[in-house]
């Protein structure tokens, strides 16, 4: 006889109990490798340069002797925090718009206009010229990712409160005297946060990888922070020599954050 | 005195729904509306709570058109309570969004004081409806329109939440429109009556 421990409702939380638990790790070990690491990740030995991994130099070192695990950390931690930013404030740029065409039928149009048009630049094009016009750094990559990412997320937040807005208790609520704003703010919004949540989520990974792109072709971070993007640009001018550490263990690093957030919101948002 | 004049309506793509349709509801009066699925009663009742606006005429409450904000003077009350509330407010919140009723009135329509702090998930049709009933009883309010509130209850119930409602009407001489399927329900509260057919009013007699 076969024992069923869990309801088939259970699954999906259960799979996003255990998807969080492992993110949550990740990310406090992250954090916590900037703290114990210091300045590991740019001390330079002259003596090792370009060395294989061995029992020395766990995942080997870069052309300057720096040891690339330290330096895959840092960037992973850089590429967390700038992820994190950048699907933040998308996000708030996507709830903020996606209220405001609530207002009034002048403003949705407004609001869909504008999500139209900027999902229909290509992506990446619309990234390096705003990081270009922004002069680069961890700020301009933070704008450009923030400025380029939230249209989809609008959408999505916008359909919903469109269709809130017809539900009878909000309807009900206007003719008990209640203001647009209390609707909006009391009756709305709570109901939009799981969305946000799972949104902002789905939109980290895409954050970082288009950090990493972007700082990759050069319109990123500075090529003096250990960035995952510098990481794998440096390793671009070494690929053919057989110095294949450079470029496989960032790249390991930058997977395994992306599909740990991605299947994180891609569980929660069954489960919610 | 509440006044549907005229009042014509169709949703885009589909026949008129109601054609020049004219009724008045006063102070204290019960008007019982029937007819068949789809006939258009819940538009009336939607249109003379402003929940819809006509293609044609108007609703007038004392001659004017009805206030665009604060309370409304005619609440609608729908058929599914459960649609009726938001679902992540507790009953006490969703019970208070307009205005405190009192204890008595709380008894009086059988609300307990432990439903106050439960989600209305937790509750049943009927004792979601009663809050939803009472609720809408704020005191700026005039009309009610009550779209089949009592379909979906028990008869004892149904005799309950009516018992309460009328007293209070009565109290407050509230004018009520009952839309329902069941005539002797609409026999026993109403004294006027009207079936609603192929967009037009006729009174029954």
């Amino acid at each position: 006889m076969r024992l069923v421990l869990t309801s088939q409702s259970d699954q999906p939380r259960l799979r996003a109990a255990f998807s969080l638990g492992i993110t949550t790790l990740l990310v406090m070990g992250l954090v916590a490798s900037q703290w114990l690491l210091g300045d590991s990740a740019q001390q330079m030995q002259f003596d090792a340069r370009l060395a294989p991994p061995s029992i020395d130099h766990w995942l080997g070192t870069d052309a300057l002797g720096r040891e690339l695990w330290a330096r895959t950390l840092a960037g992973l931690a850089l590429s967390f925090w700038v992820g994190c930013l950048a699907a933040l404030l998308s996000t708030l740029i996507a709830l903020s718009l996606a209220a405001l065409a609530t207002l009034s039928a002048r403003l949705d149009a407004l609001v869909s206009l504008l999500i139209d048009t900027l999902l229909s630049v290509p992506h990446l094009i619309l990234l390096m010229l705003i990081a270009f016009a922004l002069g680069g750094g961890t700020q301009a990559v933070i704008i450009a990712v923030a400025v380029t990412h939230w249209p989809s997320l609008a959408r999505v937040l916008r359909a919903e409160l469109l269709h809130l807005r017809q539900a009878p208790y909000v309807r009900i609520s206007r003719a008990l005297g209640k203001t647009r704003w209390f609707v909006l703010h009391d009756h709305l919004l709570p109901h939009l946060l799981p969305h946000c949540l799972v949104g902002a989520l789905l939109l980290f990974p895409h954050a970082i990888l288009h950090e990493a792109a972007l700082t990759f072709l050069g319109f990123g971070l500075s090529p003096s922070q250990p960035a995952i993007g510098v990481l794998l640009a440096d390793a671009m001018r070494y690929l053919n020599s057989g110095y294949w550490w450079l470029g496989v263990f960032p790249g390991l690093g930058l997977l395994l954050m992306v599909l740990s957030f991605e299947r994180l919101s891609s569980h929660l948002r069954r489960a919610l | 005195m509440l006044e549907a004049r005229q009042l014509s309506f169709q949703f885009a793509h589909n026949a008129p729904l109601l054609q020049a349709v004219s009724l008045t509801l006063s102070a204290g009066q019960w008007i019982g509306l029937s007819g068949d699925s789809g006939a258009g009663k819940s538009t009336l009742g939607k249109l003379l709570a402003g929940y819809l606006a006509p293609q044609a005429g108007d609703v007038a409450l004392d001659g004017a058109a009805l206030p665009k904000s604060g309370v409304q003077p005619v609440q609608w009350l729908p058929q599914s309570p459960e649609l009726a509330v938001n679902p992540r407010w507790r009953v006490g919140k969703i019970l208070r969004e307009a205005w405190t009723p009192s204890d008595a009135q709380c008894q009086a329509f059988g609300i307990k004081t432990k439903w106050l702090s439960r989600f209305p998930q937790s509750l049943s049709g009927g004792e979601l409806q009663r809050v939803c009933v009472l609720r809408a009883l704020a005191p700026a309010v005039r009309f009610l329109v009550a779209d089949e509130i009592s379909t979906m209850l028990d008869p004892i119930t149904q005799v309950e939440l009516w018992q309460a409602l009328k007293q209070e009407a009565q109290k407050r001489q509230l004018g009520v429109l009952v839309i329902s399927h069941d005539t002797a329900l609409l026999k026993r509260l109403c004294p006027l009556r009207y079936h609603l057919s192929e967009g037009q009013l006729k009174q029954v007699s």
